[in-house]
């Protein structure tokens, strides 16, 4: 096998694999993990992060073609760890969402909904950043943290958990022991399920396609939410290339039929189908790089926690995309967890006790069912051509538009400025 | 380091059984669970006045290191763990040989280096040993001298160093809360556990200090939330229990 960890390379002098020890321990190298690892590193915890993949593939551009919606709150978490430093010139301020009602190759409906960060008077109404970049800067940060080690392309085979500490073993045969042990593996969990945690989940009848967009003119800062009979339609602005092209990110859910047929498009014909769904006030579209389409699907995990594990992200729950809320809602995980097991820590207590996994659940639970329900409830509402429900829809648009008030709380909770918030997601460090 | 006289002497057999003990004492949802719910909130007190006491920095890991700390009635030693993570040099006593094997044991399996020893205050005072810290932390309430045992106190206190005592305060509401409530209705501690009539009002417990040369700077009370079952802090209401942070009078 060439699999090789960091830790292994070193010490490959002896026989037997050393047993290593840390705080946490943190399954999943994802954005999310590496986020909760510089936070938690940055407060002077010893992290080990395991990722199946190896670090310079994951830095690379066809691996990950997708951008991420920054809300305001999720910005602060990222200026509290040190990374919106880092980044802050790769991102695309939003000042402007317009949502509005569609079909293909009709004019949008007359009646929508109109977000404007000047009405808020709080700065952008969130950022736009493309998810390679967010990873080159967390790479960074975390490169120059002592009390950070990646162990990659490394797996967690098994793990042993009780009242007096956990224990990881990696493919590569190094154990590691720690207070705590993080998944954050994504939608399928291994340890989720190796701990037996149920999860609610179904499957959506559609695909998301990404992939980004040039066009001729520029976009001003605006998101557009298009909603089409197969499902929600976004094109959010991303920053101008170095060559001084404009671009977007585009996000497409479509029925899984059709997503396939558009994946087998070549460049010129898919560009075509995203301009008549768009129609052209960006101008000429065209599609230079890499596509993707995965199915979308809704899970939430019953538990957040199990003895000495705590699930993090997309492992403990999947929304759909409609909002571009799903790694805000991952980061606001971070924010909470990160304080629940920082001020343990700082107490000299356990940080893997059940009070304190306790603690973050019920932090995060309600936030993260609400969302869950509210972008379904959104998909449903938008996802179908039934003149009664897209005449509500209309009316709704505009009564929304129309109530300040109501107005005014869509945007704070969009923005991750509303409940009971982390002292990262306040702006305030950790 | 000693881990405590009394866990060498320990009949091999006695092991097993302080091994269950240890377990009773340390489980969260065990016959321990209120002191266990209260430890974060006397633990951030502990810290914050000790941190401002010597000019430390509490969002430090660990933030009382070099300090020596002595802890008078250490029991399984809930408090001792904690400040010894916190970078203490920590001294656990206790009258019990029970609780001192108990605590040492534990200590030991999670490899932290805890000086417990099986000896009272008064006994320790007459070494002259003194420490940075003392804790007097619900104790006073259950010893049959409260002079003796708060000059003792005091004396094995270092002339720059920082104490703190814990204690319930005696009112109809400590009556209610701490005897009616916690020993009989929620049988949180066995009957008999507290004489209502030995607990101390704060007035009575700074006067006793001061005539031990210790200077209360800081008063503040322990209120229990029966709704999220947790423990938080009140500046205002000391009417069951309550913590004291003090020093030495000049």
């Amino acid at each position: 096998m060439s699999k090789q960890t960091t830790s292994s390379r070193e010490e490959k002098s002896t026989q037997a694999p050393a047993e290593r020890s840390c705080d946490v321990v943190i399954s999943g190298g994802g954005l999310v993990g590496l986020t909760l690892a510089a936070a938690l590193s940055g407060a002077g915890l010893s992290v080990e992060v395991v990722d199946a993949q190896e670090p310079r593939k994951v830095l690379s551009a066809p691996f990950d073609g997708r951008a991420s919606a920054i809300a305001a709150g999720s910005r602060h978490i990222l200026e509290g760890i040190g990374l919106w430093s880092l980044v802050a010139d790769k991102a695309e301020a939003i000042e402007e969402i317009r949502v509005s009602d569609g079909r293909i190759e009709r004019r949008a409906s007359p009646f929508f909904l109109h977000y404007d960060s000047e009405e808020l008077g709080l700065g952008p109404l969130g950022h736009i950043v493309e998810n390679r970049d967010l990873r080159r800067g967390l790479h960074q940060l975390l490169s120059s943290r002592k009390t950070f080690r990646l162990h990659a392309p490394d797996l967690v085979v098994d793990s042993q958990r009780d009242a007096n500490g956990a224990r990881v073993i990696l493919d590569s045969g190094v154990e590691i022991r720690a207070a705590l042990v993080v998944a954050a593996e994504g939608r399928n969990s291994p340890l989720r399920r190796a701990a037996g945690i149920p999860v609610r989940t179904w499957q959506y009848r559609q695909h998301g396609l990404v992939c980004t967009l040039e066009h001729e003119r520029p976009h001003h800062g605006v998101a557009h939410e298009h909603f089409l009979p197969s499902g929600p339609f976004a094109v959010l602005p991303l920053r101008d290339d170095d060559a001084g092209r404009h671009r977007s990110s585009l996000v497409w859910t479509e029925r899984p039929e059709l997503a396939e047929r558009m994946m087998a498009l070549a460049p010129k014909d898919f560009a075509w189908e995203v301009q008549r769904r768009f129609g052209d006030t960006l101008g000429q579209f065209s599609v230079e790089g890499p596509r993707w389409s995965y199915p979308l699907s809704l899970l939430h995990a019953q538990r957040y926690h199990d003895t000495r594990l705590a699930l993090l992200g997309d492992a403990a729950h999947v929304i759909h995309p409609i909002a571009g809320q799903g790694f805000n809602l991952g980061l606001r995980d971070v924010a909470a967890l990160a304080e629940c097991i920082v001020d343990t820590r700082r107490l000299g207590l356990d940080i893997g006790a059940d009070a304190v996994l306790e603690r973050y659940e019920r932090w995060r639970r309600f936030d993260n069912m609400m969302l869950a329900g509210i972008t379904d409830g959104l998909n449903r509402l938008f996802s179908n051509d039934i003149p009664p429900v897209r005449l509500a829809r209309d009316l709704g648009f505009a009564a929304v538009e129309r109530t300040p008030g109501l107005k005014r709380f869509f945007m704070r909770h969009a923005m991750g400025l509303v409940g009971d918030l982390p002292r990262l997601t306040r702006g305030e460090p950790l | 380091m000693s881990r405590g006289n009394s866990s060498s002497t320990v009949d091999p057999a006695e092991i097993e059984k302080f091994s269950a003990m240890a377990e009773a004492w340390w489980d969260e949802q065990g016959d321990f669970a209120p002191l266990h719910r209260q430890n974060p909130m006397r633990l951030s007190y502990i810290r914050d006045k000790a941190c401002a006491h010597f000019q430390r920095d509490p969002k430090e890991l660990t933030p009382l290191k070099g300090l020596r700390v002595l802890d008078i009635g250490c029991g399984g030693g809930l408090l001792c763990e904690p400040l010894t993570r916190l970078g203490a040099q920590v001294t656990g006593i206790d009258a019990s040989e029970k609780n001192v094997a108990v605590a040492g044991l534990h200590a030991e399996q999670g490899g932290l280096e805890i000086d417990y020893r099986c000896i009272t205050a008064e006994d320790l005072a007459e070494t002259g040993e003194t420490f940075d810290i003392v804790l007097a932390m619900e104790i006073v309430e259950h010893v049959a001298d409260v002079g003796a045992f708060l000059e003792a106190s005091a004396s094995l206190l270092d002339k720059d160093g920082a104490f703190f005592l814990s204690t319930l305060n005696r009112t109809t509401k400590s009556f209610l809360m701490a005897i009616v409530g916690a020993e009989y209705l929620l049988r949180w501690l066995p009957r008999g556990t507290h004489h209502w009539k030995r607990f101390l009002r704060p007035s009575e417990v700074t006067r006793q200090l001061r005539q031990s040369r210790i200077e209360v700077r800081d008063l503040a009370g322990m209120v229990y939330n029966p709704l999220n079952d947790s423990w938080r802090l009140s500046r205002r209401d000391l009417e069951v229990n309550y913590l004291l942070y003090g020093q030495k009078a000049d």
